[in-house]
């Protein structure tokens, strides 16, 4: 009953139904594309760096993270990696040397990570052989290296041309080498885009003398939301002449921005929440106070205040319920034609972007937490504002109210 | 008229609104018993504190001082909820005007208090057509009562108030917005359901039309009750017509 007559309520009066639940599509719509850009563009920098290079968890010798030096790599024992892809947690552990070097061709020069993979391996968990944009992937007993098209066309170099690389080894003995290139792969990080070579796993031990050693074991847990978890039992279950390590831990950079991108939405929410909310109460207002007499009306003839109250409370969570399911249906195509054709910068503001590092792509997220987060966000702040008709009916007097 | 207790009973009771510089007394020392089936009518000059009694009897509002009685239960003793529940299910009301929820039809009004009582369906139904009838409104069930004249407005708050069974019906110048035509009209529906149902109603009222339907004349002057008439051949108007 009280919901049939809440339902007729709100097309008392039509058009300041409309209006307010239009101002509720509008907020919720503009709120779920801010929320799509920010959580796709978010996800998309986590995947650019932890999906594609460093994964969720790395264990290194203990202290390798602060200071990245050969000296810091451990000896490659089967039985380790053995063990943990024993662990039900873990569905991978690849095998990494990275070292810094000098890239050169015959004019140019570059300083660059230098990553041993195992290239079977390495490319289940980071998709590394779908990067490729010229040429072949690496197997495991080539002689050649896969290089980013940043530091190509940086050195000029092409597929099939030779890369020069000079460095330092393990125990500081000197590192050179040379490598026909096999292929060129493209990563969306610019940083990462600028600076990789990629090299078979023994060739990258001949060439630092560093025979049978690793810097890293990159683990690729079988649930990303239960990394925490994995790496506390982990740090448990090794000797400590290991540390374990999640991204969070080794990018702090990076976790800093994700969160920091993320406050900085919520304000801009609440701004514009704010806006509607002042309708919405707008509403509510003229909804209660107009009906004073039918009010009084209803609690002589033996409606109790409670329930009355419950009915103009139910009446405007529904316009505003209607509003926000009506923004999340109107912004699910909008969201998903973004989603398919993510909107891409051109120009200088791709350089820009380039240059601190950031995609020049806006990316959207279709993540169902994006819309109904919204939806819940319009349903409180409705309840919210009932509050004050719901007090001031709960206190309501039929004499007084029919008096006004 | 019957040997049943009275249906109400005040005692001494007061009304002074405080609001103003000097207090009014709106209802001043009322002793006043109402027995079952009567039809009687409130009458005074406008101010002389009828809309106040009323309210007072029916429990809407909480007298200064004195009592009120209502089938024997002690109304000041009621906390709010107590009371909003009693006035479901013993008093029927009918206001001056809008007394009829806008969005619901003329059946769906009366439906509405017996939906608060909790009724079963088929008593709702089978009482609401049976109230419509008594109303001569069975045509005009499905209208909203932006649909309906003032008049039938009316009628259809004199079912909703009977759908209750209450033990009265307390009507404020319920023919006060009609033309006299109109009023009549809805006196003589009143009057039936008083004769027939042996329904009891207190109603105020300024017209002399109406005063001379009442079977029971009682007169407030400054709160006070001035007079207190039985008319004795007033039934007789009602069975010649
Ligand atoms: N809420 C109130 N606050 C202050 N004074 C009031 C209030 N209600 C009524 N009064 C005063 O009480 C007195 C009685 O008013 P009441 O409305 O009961 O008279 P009435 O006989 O119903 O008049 P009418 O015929 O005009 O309806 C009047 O003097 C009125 O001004
Ligand atoms: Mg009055």
């Amino acid at each position: 009953m009280l919901l049939k007559l809440a339902w007729r309520n709100i097309w008392r009066n039509k058009k300041r139904t409309f209006i307010t639940m239009f101002s509720i599509v509008f907020a919720v719509v503009l709120s779920i594309l801010l929320d799509s850009v920010k959580k796709g563009l978010l996800d998309k920098m986590k995947e650019n760096v932890v999906s594609f290079y460093t994964g969720y968890i790395q264990i290194h010798k203990k202290g390798y993270w602060d200071d990245k030096t050969l000296e810091n790599s451990f000896d490659w024992q089967p039985e380790l990696i053995d063990n943990l892809e024993r662990n039900k947690s873990i569905s991978l552990a690849i095998p990494r040397l990275e070292s810094f070097i000098l890239a050169a061709s015959e004019k140019y020069s570059k300083g660059c990570m230098v990553v041993g993979i195992d290239p079977e391996k390495e490319s289940s968990v980071t998709s590394l052989a779908e990067k490729i944009t010229k040429g072949n992937y690496l197997l495991s007993s080539d002689k050649a290296v896969l290089v980013t098209e940043g530091l190509a066309s940086y050195l000029k170099l092409d597929v099939n041309d030779t890369l020069v690389l000079i460095g330092q080894g393990y125990h500081g003995v000197s590192a050179a080498g040379k490598f026909p290139i096999k292929g060129l792969i493209k990563f969306g990080s610019p940083d990462l885009n600028k600076g990789l070579v990629y090299l078979p796993l023994k060739e990258s031990q001949r060439l630092f003398a560093a025979d049978n050693k690793l810097t890293a074991l990159v683990l690729s847990p079988t649930r990303t939301d239960k990394v925490k978890e994995l790496v506390h039992s982990l740090q448990l279950e090794l000797t400590d002449d290991y540390e374990v390590m999640n991204w969070q831990l080794m990018m702090p950079e990076l976790d800093q921005v994700i969160a920091g991108e993320k406050a900085e939405n919520v304000i801009f929410q609440v701004v514009l929440y704010l806006l509607i909310a002042f309708g919405i109460f707008g509403t509510v207002l003229m909804m209660t106070l107009e009906r004073q007499y039918e009010f009084g009306v209803l609690i002589a003839i033996g409606m109790k205040n409670f329930r009355l109250s419950t009915l103009v409370v139910l009446e405007n969570v529904l316009i505003s319920v209607l509003g926000a399911i009506g923004g999340i249906i109107l912004s699910i195509p909008i969201v998903f034609y973004l989603f398919s054709y993510p909107i891409k910068l051109g120009g200088k503001l791709a350089e820009a972007y380039e240059k601190f590092g950031i995609e020049p792509i806006f990316y959207f997220s279709m993540a169902p937490r994006v819309f109904y987060s919204q939806g819940l966000v319009v349903f409180f702040l409705a309840l919210f504002l009932s509050l004050y008709p719901f007090i001031k009916i709960r206190r309501l007097e039929p004499v007084s109210a029919m008096h006004s | 008229m019957n040997n049943l207790p009275p249906v109400i009973i005040t005692e001494d009771l007061t009304k002074v609104y405080d609001e103003g510089a000097i207090p009014v007394k709106a209802v001043n020392q009322v002793n006043l018993q109402i027995d079952q089936g009567e039809f009687t009518a409130l009458v005074g000059p406008s101010g002389s504190g009828k809309t106040t009694l009323l309210n007072m009897i029916g429990g809407l509002d909480r007298p200064s001082s004195g009592k009120v009685w209502v089938d024997g239960k002690n109304l000041g003793a009621m906390k709010k909820n107590q009371l909003i529940d009693f006035r479901l299910h013993n008093i029927g009301f009918v206001f001056q005007a809008y007394n009829l929820i806008p969005v619901l039809t003329a059946r769906e009004n009366i439906e509405f208090v017996m939906l608060l009582q909790k009724a079963s369906k088929k008593e709702r139904n089978h009482r609401v057509l049976e109230l419509l009838r008594e109303v001569g409104l069975q045509d005009k069930m499905n209208n909203r009562p932006d649909e309906l004249s003032g008049g039938q407005q009316q009628r259809v708050a004199v079912a909703r108030a009977l759908a209750s069974k209450p033990k009265f019906v307390l009507a404020d110048e319920p023919t006060a917005n009609l033309d006299s035509k109109t009023a009549a009209n809805l006196l003589d529906i009143m009057s039936k359901l008083n004769q027939e149902e042996g329904i009891t109603f207190i109603f105020s009222t300024h017209d002399q039309r109406v005063i001379d339907r009442a079977h029971r004349v009682i007169t407030l002057v400054d709160g006070a009750i001035e007079s207190d008439e039985l008319i004795a051949n007033a039934s007789d108007h009602i069975e010649s017509v």
